[in-house]
Order: C-alpha cells, then structure tokens, then sequence
C-alpha cells in the first residue's frame, strides 16, 4: 500500500492532470543524464584541446578543434585535407548511405512484393528473411570475415570455377562492397517486413477492380501499388538512411576501417580519435560527433516532416 | 485432387505462371543467401584448426586419423605416402626432423621409414572436434559471459518496460503544460545515438562510479523513444472511460497504471520487450567502452576480444560465434510467429 | 500489493557485480601475455600471498589491445589496477605511482635495472622508482627454415641485407607456394628497426623527432615490397587506422617464410609452433646504415590509481628479486632486464634447442643495435612517430596516396600529436 498512498499524496499537491509529470520523470531522469548531459559535455570537449580526459582541465580553443578538421587546401582533393582521413569518412559514408539504402530498400521491396503473393509457407519464408536481423554485428561480421579470406569458402568456390583467389578484405574497393553487401544482408529482412506489412494493408477490392479491367500486372504495380506503398516506403527510407549513416558495428569486426581508410565511416573516425588513438584527441572527436549530430537531426526532422505530411493527407481523404 | 490443387494455388490460375516459378526461385535464392553461411559457420566450428587451415575447405569437418601402434605412448597421426616406386602406403608418422619424415607401418612398427614430407598426405576421417566447444568452457570463463549477457538483457528489458510505459501513461493520458516540450524532448534523443556522445559518456558514467559494472551498460540504455513512442500509439487507443471509472471507486493513479493500463497495453509490451531483448543482447558499442575488465565482458564484448586476440585461432572463435548466436536462434525458432507480426504491426503505426 | 520478489532478487544479485573494486589487502594487476607471463605471474603471486598473509594478489590476464587502447582512458578516468605490464612506458609515465618510500630495500629495484630506470621516469633525471622491466626485448626476424630446406635455397649470412632477405624469401615462397615470403608486426615500433637501418635519422640536432630521406627511403621500399607481393598484404592492409596487428600466427601457421616481431614471441613459438616446422631468429638484415632492431618490453608497473600502495611495492619488490625473476625470465623463455641475472646468465629450463638458439641471436644482437634504437624507445612522445606511420603507410599500401605523401602526412600528423599532448 505504500505505493499508492505516496501516489495520492503527490496528487493533492499536483492536481490531477499534474500527475503526467511523475509518470515521465524517470524516463527524463534518464535522458538527462545520459544523453543531455554528454551533449554538453561534448560541446566543451568540441571547443578545448590537450589530451586530457576531465573536460575541466582541458584549455579552452574556442572553434580550433572545427577549423583543424575543416581545413583543406583543395577541397576537390581530399589529400590535401589536414584530417584527411575525416573527409574520406565523410566521403565513404554518404557513399555508402546512398548505395546501401538504395539497394536495400530496393531488395526489400522486391521481397516484400514476392511474399504478398499467394505462396506456401509465407511464415516460414518470412522468418527466413528477418532472422540475419537477430543476429548481432559481431556475430554478421565475424561470420562474413570468415568466409571472405583469403582462403575461405567464397574463394574455394571461385577456385573451384577455375578462376583466381581474390584479397576481397585487403583491397579497398571490394572490401566497400562488402561493407554494403554484409549490412544488406544483416538488416534488410527488417524494412522488408514493415513493407509488407503496407502491402497487405491495401485494400483487395483495389486488386479485384484492376483485375476486372484486365490491367496489366506492370500498371497495377505502378499505378496502385507503388503509390499507395509510398509513405511506408518513404519511412523505410529515411529509417534505414539515419541507420545507415551511424554504420560501425559491422564494419568495426569485419574490416576495422581498412584497408588503409576505404571503410572507414565517421562513427569508426570517432571512435578512432576518441578512444583507439593512443594520443587522444577528445577535442577533435567531439567536433566531428556534434557535425555528425547535425546531420542527423536534419534527417530526423526531415523524416518527422514526411510522416506528418503522410499523416496529414491520409486524413485528408 | 485437392492437395494439388492447394499445392499448385498461384493468382486465381490453375497452372503455375512463370512469375510464380521466378517467386520461388527468388525465396529459395534468398534462403541459400540468408541461410548458407551460418550453416558454413555451424559446420566449420566442428573443424579442428589443421583442418581450418586446408584450402580448398571441405564441408564436413574432417579430422586427422590417428593409430595406436605397439611400442609407442602416444597414438600416431595417419598418413597416406607415395614411397619410391610409386606405390601407396598407409603409414604413420614417428616424427619430422626438417623435410623428413621418419614413419612405419603399424603393421610392422619395428622397420622405420624415412620419407620426405612434400610425399605425404594425411588421412582423414569425418570428426566433429567437440573439443572446440568444451575448451571454450574450460579455457575461457563463458559462463560469466553469458550470465553477464543474460542478466543485462533481462533488467534492462523489465527496466525499459517499465519506465517507458509510465512516460507512455504520463503522456497519453494526462494534459498537462509543457506535455508538447517532454515530447519533443524525447523526440529529440532519436537524433543522437550514442554513437556520437560516447566519450562524454564514457565520462559521465565514470564520475557517477559505474564503469566496470553491468549497471553501466543496463541504465543508459533503459529510456527509448521509439519504447515511448511506441506504448504511447497503443494508450492513446485505451478508452479514457475505464480510467475515469477506476478514479470514481478512489483508485490512485499507481494503481490506474499498474493495474488498468498495464495488463491492457499488454501486445505493445510485448513488441518493445522483443526489441529490447534484441538490443541489448546485441550491443556492442556501449559495453565496449564501459566494461573492460574480463570477468565483466558480455558474450558479443568476449568475441570481439578473442577476435583481435586470437586473430587466427578460428576453430575457438568459430565455436565462440556459434555459440554467441545460439539464444537468439532458439528464441527465434520459437517466437517467429509473434515476432515478425508485431513488428510488421509496430512498423505500419 | 503483491510484493515481487524475483526482480528485488535479481536487483539485489546485480549489486554485487556493482564495480569489483578491490578490498583493503587486496591488489589487482593487469596483465597481458604473449606467451604464458600471466600464468606464470600468477603462480609468483600466489607464493607471494603465501609469504605475505593478509594481502590478496588478483592478477587479471587482459588481450594486449585492452593495455593499448582501454587501460590509458581508464586512467585518464582516474580508474585502474594497482599494478599493469605496459610498453608505452613513456606515454603512460603520468600516472605511474613513485613506490620508493614503501620498499624496503631500494636497491632491489635500483641496482639490477639502473639501465633502464630512464625509459620509466616521468621526468628526465627523476630519481623515483615506478616499477621496472619485466624483459628485455629486441626486435627481429624469425625465419621458417623447413621451407628454406623444401625449397633447397640457402639462407643469408648474418650480414645479409633487407634486398638479400627479400630475394631470397620470395624464391622460397614461390617454390614451395606459400601465401607470402615477408610480413612485418603492424606496429610502427617494429617498422623503426629497418628504418634507422635505412638511415633514417629520427631525431635532429635539437633532439626533435624527424622524418628525413632516410625514412621515406624506408617507407617507399616497404610499400614497393607490396606492391610486388613480398609482403603478406592481410597483416598491414587488413586494418584500419593504427590499431596493433601481429604477423605471428600466419608465421606459426605456415603462411609466410620470413616474419618482423621480436624476442618476446620466442615463448610462443615453442608452444605453438612445436614440431610443425622448424624456425630460426636470424640477425637483423643490414641496410645502407645498420643493422638494427628497436630495444624494449613490457614493464611492471605501479599506477596512481593505487589504493594500497604498501601491498603494491611488496608485491614488485618480490617479482623483482633474483630468484622470482629468474623464474618468470626462465620459464616465459625472455631475456632478462635484470643486469645481475644477465651477467650470470640464466638456465632455461624450459627452452627446448630451438628456444635455446633464439634467445642466443637476440642476446648476441644487442651489440648490432644502434644508438638512436635506445634514444627512440626512451623517447616520450615516440607513439607521435608510430601511431601515423602505421596509418599513412597503410593507405600508401592500399594506393590512396603516394609514398612522399604519406611521409609528408606522417610529419604533419608527429606534429599535431605532439603539440596537444604538450597542450
């Protein structure tokens, strides 16, 4: 009983409605703590320099820490850059944004498409297609890292078709692929069932009609479906484009950044400067985390504008 | 009749289209692709590391025969040889000193034969080297990892539950101002992960005394947007009735939460523990900075450790790999069902 | 109300993992092994307990990426063992506890590790004591002469050059169709040795770090080896940024003719590699100016972070006796930092004849190196120098710059990294 009465208690000093405030508080609490406060703290981390931990004894640089990461001679070659290894992150990341989303959300579609049809067993299939989801980045990568050496099964096969072993970790170009190939493959099954989810959600009658029209199955796909899909689709996108842009896990194991720096993204530049480097540079690590935080709210924002314009005009209807 | 034609259902036609043969060609494509390399993974784990090492890999695991043979202790690893002449013989192998090899016959151990290296091939039979698994055990202290994986997946999902339900409650259910700001507020924590903050964290969490500890990992991980956000769609839909009636018999508002809207918020709990279940037993980044002693390491912190350590200790780490995706798979197996329909159905809200 | 009890229960279990801080009595030593030193260390510590009732010695075996990456950030947090063996001795020198005043003889310490008392001390000229080497290393090559014997090539003689070596490795490989003929340690300490012996200089007349002809000689020859496929390509390319990647295990598991580690791997290889092959340390290769390795080792040391400093000097000035280090130098197969032990020479009882003809490669090879080998292990800031040349050579490695480029980015980043941990 002694919850209640403590609840009662708070109520005739808070009033009813007040009563929201108790309910959030732990929730805020902990926010505050472990999300708020770090941000701050970044921001002091950002705009000193030095390698010590306690942001207290740190000497105050102002905006040193941006400008030493901003600075390029040539900002058409990145060689010239000061952190250069900053810009290719920056680089390779939204390259890889573009490419893993796109392909992912474009596979997901196709599956999601496949598993709407009448097939046998659709549970099954679509527990094959979520379960990579489950498995943790270590797990995915350890897993991929082994099968892509140099004398691993993938070669094997290769050799066996008579063709040369390939370096695929050790050469930047495909190691890139791979990045992306592993991340489709550890996450798509995720976005494939949300989009299906917005297939089955369609009306039937719809279907029905079209058949009636004889239309054919191109046209129904683009003219019904493909449109009435378009705000889950769109969801799925920025989702997967705000994950896609925080990429570390994976590609942490599977190739730690290399070769040399063809994958490395901005978490593992963060991560490297911050925490790897035995000469840390918190400074520059929180310079680069506070510019990675903006874009990133820029995502969100343009995410939450689409939903409510979604929201809005199914509303509208 | 009817089993055919079940079988053969496609889009209102009674024979298969070719789009339908594309379809299940494209699944069974699918499960190759999502399903080959763990059965590769779950296979090679049974490989001792000799047999790791063959290029190229076979698909059972193989081991190296082995013999006792009269007259010595230890049984002698088996080899087939290609003598002088041409012929073949089984023979096994005494020792090496450089490029030879001394071997005999374990059917005549008293004459000893010297062959060069480069002439012999071993002999191998289908084994599962258990041992993989059992060294685990003995050499590394697995059951810490995975109780300390358990135990930060556990707290931390009844955690979450609870405090993310009780802002759901408190913002569904009330009116009061500044109710838009903590939404937002909330909202906002989506826009950093904690992948940008970690040193500052790193800190925070070291002045309040938790690093080394597994409350470290558990506490900042417990409050969730998308929990809030979540549980807060599935309230909004709680008739504001019952509460009303629980208010009018003088329930406190603990009492409203706990007993009223809880059990009925039951599905969404239910979607938010799987994907709390999922994220905790899968972090890495977190545990990574906040738990560096050993006997504090989660099954995913121990792997990445032996992974750098025992950089080409496969047979271990494989073994390891396996055993780290073991739960999750078990669970999965079970909850399949429940799983991809709640979150289709989170997915669509 | 119903009171739970199982999750009062779980909470009340997970308090006892809160933080294992250590008890009065009690100290924690973290350590890291290439061989068995941790095993052995814990069997010391507990015929030190035996000795000492009262005081418990924890001794934590931790991969050598923890001591390299986590343990410096632990105690920039003010956190951490009593006790940790590291080899960033003089990056880590501003947390080392001053044990001088708690030992009861001074010279235990003193005497026996006079002459590398210097790389330990925070300041030059600084007379206290902050623990002291547990080996004495060296780098250098080890080299798989059952290959050399398959492929009928002879090996180099002991003044061979890195071009004779390198000839000489690739005809092996190619006959015998191994993966690679070199690899070197992923480490910028390992990479200084043929540096210096291409003239690198490393410092100038001031005592200032500096990347000269000499070391772009180094570098571009070192990447030109891979380009060629001399070098086993997964070792330095397979990583990213500066992260620590060893050449031991493709060595032991038969992948490469000829590997750059050190002395420390000797025990190692006795355990692993046993009766697979037969392996060989060999002399430095020579270059236009030497032939030299690059001194060092990994050193107990005591940390400010310290809760029971008397129990910590207790426990350094047993490990650092004769007897206890003559075990620890025996049975772990290392050369000894302790100058008496060196002097009389130690019985490695364990060693088998491989073993045995390695250690006596190294011990002689003390003589070959360089004085500016010395100057660089002792210098502070000497990861400046390391970290980038790990990270710049491998993108020249992979064809993302030039080799000049590289050099010239690892002076501008020796730069950068030395001015802020001066800030």
């Amino acid at each position: 009983m002694g919850i209640d009465s403590l609840f009662r208690a708070v109520q005739r000093r808070l009033g009813l409605q007040r009563m929201g405030w108790l309910f959030v508080t732990p929730n805020l609490l902990v926010f505050s703590v472990f999300c708020f406060l770090p941000i701050a703290i970044n921001v002091i981390y950002a705009t000193s320099g030095g390698v010590n931990l306690m942001p207290l004894q740190r000497p105050f640089t102002g905006l040193e820490n941006f400008q030493i990461l901003f600075e390029c001679q040539n900002y058409a070659d990145l060689s010239t850059c000061r952190k250069d290894v900053f810009w290719r992150a920056i680089w390779n990341t939204l390259t890889f944004s573009v490419l893993q989303v796109g392909l992912m959300v474009l596979f997901a579609l196709i599956t999601a498409l496949v598993l709407n049809r009448k097939i046998v067993g659709r549970g099954f299939w679509r527990g094959v297609f979520f379960y990579p989801v489950l498995l943790s980045p270590v797990v995915v990568a350890l897993i991929w890292k082994w099968l892509l050496q140099r004398q691993g099964v993938l070669n094997a096969g290769l050799v066996g078709l008579g063709w040369e072993p390939v370096e695929w970790l050790t050469q930047s170009g495909t190691a890139f692929f791979w990045t992306i190939f592993v991340s489709i493959w550890a996450h798509m099954g995720f976005y494939t069932l949300i989009l299906l989810a917005g297939l089955q959600a369609i009306p039937r009658d719809l279907y029905e009609a079209a058949a009636l029209d004889r239309a054919k199955p191109w046209r129904v796909l683009t003219r019904i479906t493909l449109p009435l899909l378009m705000p889950n689709l769109i969801v799925v996108l920025v989702l997967a484009a705000i994950r896609a842009v925080q990429i570390f896990d994976e590609v942490f194991v599977l190739t730690g950044g290399g070769p040399g720096s063809a994958t490395t993204f901005i978490v593992q530049f963060i991560y490297q400067t911050g925490f790897a480097e035995q000469i840390h540079l918190y400074g520059l690590a929180a310079a680069a985390s506070l510019a990675l935080a903006f874009c990133l709210m820029l995502l969100t924002l343009v995410q939450l504008r689409i939903s409510r314009a979604g929201q809005n005009e199914s509303r509208g209807e | 009749m009817r089993i055919l034609d079940f079988l053969l259902r496609t889009r209102g036609r009674q024979r298969l289209d070719w789009t339908d043969y594309l379809s299940y060609g494209y699944l069974l494509l699918g499960l190759f692709t999502l399903f080959a390399p763990v059965v590769w993974l779950i296979m090679s784990s049974f490989k001792t590391e000799a047999a790791l090492a063959q290029f190229p890999p076979s698909f059972l695991p193989y081991a190296q025969s082995t013999v006792t043979v009269t007259g010595f202790d230890k049984p002698l690893p088996l080899f087939e040889v290609t003598l002088e002449d041409g012929r073949r013989q089984t023979l096994a192998q005494v020792n090496r000193v450089g490029i030879m090899a001394t071997m005999v016959d374990p059917q005549s151990p008293d004459e000893r034969l010297r062959v060069n290296i480069a002439q012999r091939k071993p002999v191998e039979s289908v084994a599962f080297a258990w041992s993989n698994y059992t060294d685990l055990f003995q050499k590394f202290t697995f059951g810490t990892y995975l109780w300390n994986s358990v135990f930060i997946t556990v707290v931390a999902t009844l955690l979450t539950l609870l405090i993310n339900s009780m802002a759901a409650f408190g913002l569904s259910k009330y009116r009061f101002s500044g109710q838009r700001g903590v939404l937002l507020l909330i909202l906002s924590t989506l826009m950093i992960p904690p992948t940008i903050i970690l040193v500052p964290m790193f800190l925070v969490i070291n002045e309040i005394g938790l690093l080394n500890s597994l409350w470290g990992v558990i506490l900042p991980a417990i409050a969730t947007p998308t929990g809030v956000f979540l549980l807060r769609q599935y309230m909004l839909t709680i008739p504001d009735e019952l509460l009303e009636a629980a208010r009018m018999d003088h329930a406190s508002e603990w009492r409203i939460y706990w007993r009223i809207v809880l059990p009925l918020s039951a599905p969404a709990l239910a979607v938010l523990a799987i994907f709390s279940v999922m994220w905790r037993w899968n972090d890495f980044l977190l545990p990574l900075i906040v738990l560096s002693r050993n006997e504090q390491f989660t099954l995913q912190l121990a792997l990445n450790a032996f992974q750098g350590e025992l950089n080409t200790q496969w047979h271990y780490l494989l073994a390891m790999t396996v055993i780290t995706l073991l739960p999750v798979t078990i669970v999965f197996a079970f909850l399949q069902r429940h799983i991809t329909t709640g979150i289709a159905g989170a997915g669509v809200k | 109300m119903n009171r739970p009890t199982f999750p009062t229960l779980l909470i009340a279990a997970g308090f006892s993992w809160l933080g294992l801080s250590a008890q009065a009595g009690e100290i924690r030593v973290m350590c890291y092994q290439d061989g068995i030193e941790c095993e052995v260390t814990a069997e010391l510590a507990k015929r030190f307990e035996a000795q000492n009732p009262g005081t418990k010695v924890v001794v934590d075996t931790v991969p050598y990426k923890t001591i390299l990456e986590q343990l410096p950030v632990q105690l920039a947090a003010g956190q951490g063992p009593d006790i940790a063996r590291v080899t960033d001795l003089g990056g880590l020198s501003k947390y080392y506890l001053d044990i001088s005043k708690d030992l009861k003889n001074r010279k235990t310490l003193d005497e026996p590790f006079a002459a590398t008392a210097a790389w330990l001390a925070p300041t030059p000229g600084d007379k206290g004591i902050y623990g002291f080497m547990s080996q004495l290393t060296m780098t250098g090559p080890f080299v798989n002469k059952t290959l050399f014997e398959q492929a009928k090539v002879a090996m180099p003689g002991p003044k061979a050059t890195w071009d004779e070596w390198a000839e000489a490795t690739r005809k092996v490989a190619r006959a015998t169709q191994t993966k690679a003929a070199m690899a070197w340690d992923r480490s910028g300490h390992r990479f200084a040795g043929p540096a210096i012996s291409f003239g690198a200089k490393l410092f100038d007349a001031k005592g200032d770090p500096v990347i000269d002809a000499g070391y772009q000689n180094s570098v571009n020859k070192f990447v030109a080896w891979h380009k060629d496929g001399t070098m086993m390509r997964e070792v330095w390319a397979g990583s990213g940024g500066s992260t620590y990647a060893s050449s031991i295990d493709e060595f032991i598991n038969g992948n490469v003719v000829m590997v750059l580690a050190g002395s420390w791997q000797i025990g190692n290889l006795q355990k692993k590699v046993g009766q697979n092959f037969d392996w060989v340390a060999v002399p430095n290769p020579c270059g236009p100016a030497a032939c030299s390795g690059i001194p060092g080792g990994a050193a107990w040391v005591a940390l400010k972070t310290s809760k029971s400093p008397k129990e910590t000097a207790a426990f350094l000035e047993f490990m650092a006796s004769e007897p206890a280090y003559a075990e620890f130098t025996a049975r772990t197969n290392n050369i000894p930092a302790h100058a008496g032990l060196a002097k009389k020479g130690v019985n490695y009882t364990q060693a088998d004849a491989a073993s045995k003809a390695a250690l006596g490669v190294f011990g002689s090879g003390v003589a070959q190196l360089a004085p500016v080998a010395y100057r660089f292990q002792g210098y502070k800031f000497n990861r400046a120098i390391m970290l980038p040349t790990v990270t710049r050579v491998t993108q020249a490695i992979v064809g993302e710059m030039s080799p000049e480029d590289a050099v010239q980015k690892i002076n501008a980043d020796m730069q950068d990294a030395i001015k802020q941990a001066q800030k």
